[in-house]
């Protein structure tokens, strides 16, 4: 479904992804890992468009999405979250979801039509099945960082999307919060067939969950595999343990 | 549309059958202020369908209601076209010159956007300042004639709140659809909508377009009342005055922009009056403002009374 082939991008001197490789398959729950400073986040930029790669090929479905903009990238069913929490902090919870899915429906250049009975359904839907529909009418801002961070994904799952990337949708949570979501994110990826990319930093979770997990270190992709490939390869115990 | 509204909206039409019925007894200057009132507050409500909503530092923005309203001066002086070209013409020739600034201006971002906007805006009134022969220049164009339904001060009157009560309608209908929250939604996090797909750019140039629209009616609006154009409505120093009432106002609420026009058009004519430095006492109340009602007047009123009336879902948006 997904593909990254060689993709590098630097800021000025700093090669902040150098030869990255990335497979999704359609409904899988990939995994990327890595140290601090790995160039994960970058990569997840690079794949939705925030950013555009210096070289490497990224293809979505066959189509190369390398060089079209973010908001063509979402239209083609790459919907994300972000590390730091990226909401709309005047409007409501529901407001927020259901731009999203306003958008999803081509619906956002509707000049003369009431907004509030539009997407109500998708919107409560979503909110429900995160668990935020009795929030749904306060103001984004206002929510606890651990609710910010689920509407994150709520927002995300407005668009609909064939591809969900997740960056770091655990980032400033508790350990039992960071259990319940990655369960919510498991669960959202068996009921809706979603196929998910994800970083995350919590190993245990990483490994109980992804059917394949690519590991970065210094912008490079040193392996990518199954769980238990994963794990015995020497090069990925000497990127996180260091050398000797 | 419920009844609740129904409820919530008296006030308005207390005041908007106070304002129908007025005209005839009160002396014909307070006539001519209140519709001066309609007119930049038309303007101000313009302005805030692109600063209050869209996010973006239109810093210009007079310069549009200025064009419109030479537009509409040129047309009735130099043409024999009807008054009701002029009239759909001069509103559409400033939401083309708004197009043609605003391509320019989205490429750029927040303040950025800001400094290319006045120096755009400023050209065109360096062109019709130095434009003598076929704008008048510094005198303008005066004496512009109307036709027999416009040529009382009463008339006019109604002529001008018809028209601004229509144009206010239909900036709250697109508030409310879902272009209008999705432009929310883009003056909270452009980076978001550009995620959920999103056209950031040709959202807020369309945006643009319609603010630049409504500015240019305005501009048409004040002709009628006035009958005269000059190089200061499109002058920087009043594109300030327009931000300025949005701000007081309450930039985040439907109808903020208009009491801070009503506000600034009260200060200037009544305090006007006494002293020469009326700007001073604006300046004042705007420190004032900032300290202890940062979300303006109309801000502060609907916190206090309006929670009771719109649900928890309206806030924000109203």
């Amino acid at each position: 479904m997904l593909k990254v082939e060689g993709v590098e991008k630097s800021f000025g001197e700093f090669m902040a992804v150098n030869g990255a490789h990335l497979t999704v398959g359609k409904g899988e729950l990939v995994a990327v890992i890595g140290p601090n400073g790995a160039g994960k986040t970058t990569l997840f930029n690079l794949i939705t468009g925030q950013l555009k790669p210096d070289r490497g090929r990224i293809a979505f479905r066959g189509e190369e999405i390398a060089s079209i903009p973010p908001y063509e990238i979402c239209k083609r069913g790459i919907a994300r979250s972000f590390q730091i929490v990226n909401i709309f902090p005047r409007l409501t919870v529901f407001g927020n979801v259901q731009v999203a899915v306003i958008s999803q429906q081509r619906k956002s250049n509707t000049l003369f039509h009431p907004a509030q009975g539009m997407a109500v359904e998708e919107t409560n839907r979503i909110l429900e099945s995160l668990g935020l529909i009795d929030k749904a009418w306060n103001t984004a801002g206002s929510l606890s960082h651990g609710d910010q961070r689920i509407l994150e994904i709520a927002i995300a799952l407005g668009n609909d999307p064939k591809l969900l990337v997740l960056d770091e949708p655990t980032a400033g949570m508790s350990p039992e919060e960071t259990s319940a979501t990655m369960g919510l994110i498991k669960g959202l990826a068996e009921e809706r067939g979603l196929t998910i990319l994800f970083c995350e930093h919590d190993m245990d979770v990483v490994f109980s969950i992804a059917r394949s997990i690519m590991v970065m270190h210094q912008g490079r992709t040193l392996i990518q595999g199954k769980p238990q490939q994963v794990r015995e390869n020497e090069e990925v115990m000497r990127a996180y343990l260091g050398e000797e | 549309m419920r009844m609740m509204n129904w409820r919530s909206h008296w006030p308005l039409m207390a005041i908007f059958i106070v304002l129908l019925i007025l005209p005839p007894i009160i002396p014909r200057f307070y006539t001519y202020i209140i519709a001066l009132m309609f007119v930049t507050g038309l303007l101000a409500m313009s302005l805030n369908i692109v600063v209050g909503h869209g996010g973006l530092f239109q810093f210009h923005h007079a310069a549009f209601y200025g064009a419109s309203a030479y537009t509409f001066a040129l047309i009735l002086t130099k043409t024999s076209l009807p008054l009701w070209i002029g009239f759909i013409a001069a509103p559409i020739v400033a939401a083309v010159i708004g197009l043609v600034i605003g391509l320019f201006c989205v490429r750029l971002t927040r303040l950025y956007f800001g400094m290319l906007q006045i120096s755009l805006g400023s050209l065109i009134w360096v062109i019709v300042f130095r434009w003598y022969d076929f704008t008048g220049g510094d005198d303008g164009i005066h004496g512009i004639p109307m036709p027999p339904f416009l040529s009382s001060l009463t008339s006019s009157y109604y002529f001008i709140f018809i028209v601004m009560a229509i144009c206010l309608a239909v900036i709250y209908l697109i508030f409310k659809s879902p272009f209008g929250t999705t432009l929310l939604a883009i003056r909270d996090n452009p980076q978001r909508c550009e995620a959920v797909g999103i056209n950031v750019r040709r959202h807020q140039l369309a945006a643009i377009v319609i603010a630049t629209f409504f500015a240019g009616m305005a501009g048409v609006l004040f002709v009628v009342l006035e009958r005269s154009v000059f190089p200061d409505l499109l002058f920087w120093v009043l594109s300030l005055e327009i931000f300025i009432m949005c701000l007081l106002g309450g930039w985040f609420t439907f109808l903020g922009p208009f009491l801070g026009a009503a506000i600034i058009v009260s200060l200037r004519t009544f305090v006007g009056v006494y002293t020469e430095y009326w700007t001073l006492i604006l300046g004042i109340i705007l420190i004032l403002l900032i300290f202890f009602l940062p979300e303006g007047v109309m801000g502060f009123l609907l916190e206090k009374f309006g929670s009771q009336v719109l649900k928890p879902g309206e806030r924000g948006i109203e």
